[in-house]
């Protein structure tokens, strides 16, 4: 394996809760707009959590691009997907090609993963019409719709891809495994560049799922932006949400040769899972897969633990959120004033479920790009066990825009004790 | 009865929704290959048959889903199943 292959990257395009697109993002996050709203349908249905993170994607622009690919129809995953990744492709400088052309960019491929996948389109049309008989009325896009790889398959039409095209899947972790993939690919020298990213519907057949468990937020209905109260003392479990992410690796001197513009470069990363042992469950994860994994991000992106300036965590709003940082602060062994600072996406945009890491890798790499941490809102009442542990000085309530960020780590912890660390860089 | 070259326009009107390149559908002659000629994805003549037999309240047998190659052969399988 070629180890001398660098991972920049060149693009970022979004749909998140609270904002449609990166200049828009990157207002919404510094400034702590939240993008979650009470939901009607989640109390008609007798939700114990009432809100969520629901993007607002229709407008003029979108719809036209949506419908320049005959995908008005289709399911949400296809429609954020393309979305974003337009964006990307265009913030990366990259032409898009024509739709009958013959031209196939061989060097270029494309993972999106998800969560759940295409649901929607299962419930909103195929069961309903097979359950009436109506099987030959489903009409022909509905395969192409509801297969897990749909968004990428659909990318690689668009984008006239010749290399990989593939989705992943590791429930949490979707979204920061999607790009460490992608990453591996370049730095194999099998793909010069690859579309990353991951996407989820909003659904309260997907939701309920968590509903059930009794692990949403609850007693803030009334109050949505109080909701998601990532490392507070009165978090009482996370906020559902949708969107996508999708982000443009590049090899290095690919990108450098055509002139492309560089967030920043992706210098270490690990994947590993705890084996749902030694404290690890299926729904939680195990501290010793969770630190033999940031350890590891960080051997590979050959930096001292103390070089991190910013931790963007997994960070829920939930119990586990204490024994993340606690986690971290082992791992880093680093305490109070000496841990770097510390925010949760989540406290904005709710949990993104398989699309949350790349949502907040997005949020990394905009950080680091323009310089400012953007708040982590919601937890004016740090949980005990956190601030035994770090200052609360750590945990922005506003955005700070007096740093100097050069490296910044985010991990994601998915159900299965699935665990991922990136450790991103601004490029030297 | 409509006249055939009604039902030509109404199925140019249909196929358009599918194409890419509209320019070509707008073009379009009797002897016009559906696939071929109007570069439309073969997985649609499925989408084209559903949009016809709601427009015309007809059903078409499957067996004829082959025989519609041009935008000739789909004026006479409605005028086929409209007689019926």
């Amino acid at each position: 394996m070629n180890m001398n292959n660098r991972v920049v990257v060149t693009g970022l395009g979004i749909v998140a809760s609270n904002a449609c697109g990166i200049v828009e993002f990157s207002d919404a996050i510094k400034n702590g707009k939240s993008g979650i709203k009470h939901v009607g349908e989640l109390e008609r249905l007798n939700f114990s959590c009432q809100v969520a993170g629901i993007p607002d994607y229709a407008n003029e622009t979108n719809l036209h691009l949506l419908e320049k690919y005959h995908l008005l129809e289709a399911g949400m995953n296809i429609k954020y997907s393309v979305i974003a990744a337009h964006e990307a492709w265009l913030d990366a400088g990259l032409p898009v090609p024509e739709i009958n052309g013959t031209n196939v960019n061989n060097d270029t491929g494309v993972v999106i993963g998800s969560g759940v996948g295409n649901i929607d389109v299962f419930t909103d049309r195929i069961i309903p019409m097979i359950d009436k008989g109506k099987v030959r009325k489903l009409r022909s896009h509905i395969a192409e719709f509801t297969m897990f790889s749909a968004a990428s398959a659909n990318l690689e039409w668009i984008f006239a891809l010749g290399n990989q095209v593939s989705s992943n899947s590791s429930a949490c972790s979707t979204g920061t495994e999607s790009l460490i993939m992608g990453a591996e690919r370049i730095i194999s020298g099998k793909a010069k560049r690859m579309i990353v990213g991951a996407c989820e519907i909003p659904s309260p057949y997907v939701w309920g799922c968590f509903d059930s468990m009794r692990i949403l937020s609850k007693g803030f209905n009334n109050v949505p932006e109080k909701a998601s109260r990532p490392m507070s003392a009165s978090a009482s479990g996370f906020v559902p949400a949708a969107g996508a992410g999708i982000l443009i690796l590049e090899e290095y001197n690919t990108a450098i040769n055509r002139g492309a513009k560089i967030y920043g470069e992706i210098i270490g990363t690990a994947l590993n899972s705890g084996g749902q042992r030694n404290g690890g469950t299926m729904q939680a994860p195990g501290s010793i897969g969770v630190q033999k994994c940031i350890s590891e991000a960080i051997k590979n992106a050959r930096i001292n633990r103390n070089d991190i300036d910013l931790i963007c965590g997994h960070l829920s709003s939930t119990m586990a959120d204490p024994l993340e940082i606690k986690n971290w602060t082992e791992v880093l062994q680093l305490k109070g004033e000496l841990f770097p600072f510390v925010n949760s996406l989540k406290s904005i945009t709710g949990h993104g479920l398989g699309a949350a890491g790349i949502l907040e890798i997005i949020a990394a790499f905009v950080q680091l790009d323009q310089q400012f941490i953007h708040p982590s809102l919601n937890c004016e009442d740090i949980h005990p066990e956190i601030s035994k542990l770090i200052s609360p000085q750590k945990i922005p309530n506003k955005y700070i825009d007096d740093v100097n960020l050069n490296i910044i780590a985010k991990a994601s912890f998915g159900f299965g004790d699935l665990n991922s660390c990136v450790i991103i860089s601004k490029i030297k | 009865m409509k006249s055939d070259n009604e039902i030509q326009k109404e199925i140019i009107q249909i196929i358009e929704k599918y194409a890419f390149d509209k320019s070509k559908v707008q073009n379009a002659s009797a002897k016009s290959n559906i696939i071929a000629d109007l570069k439309i994805n073969s997985a649609r003549i499925v989408d084209i048959i559903l949009d016809i037999e709601e427009k015309y309240d007809i059903e078409i047998d499957d067996d004829d889903i082959p025989k519609m190659i041009t935008v000739e052969d789909a004026v006479n399988i409605i005028k086929k199943e409209i007689q019926n």
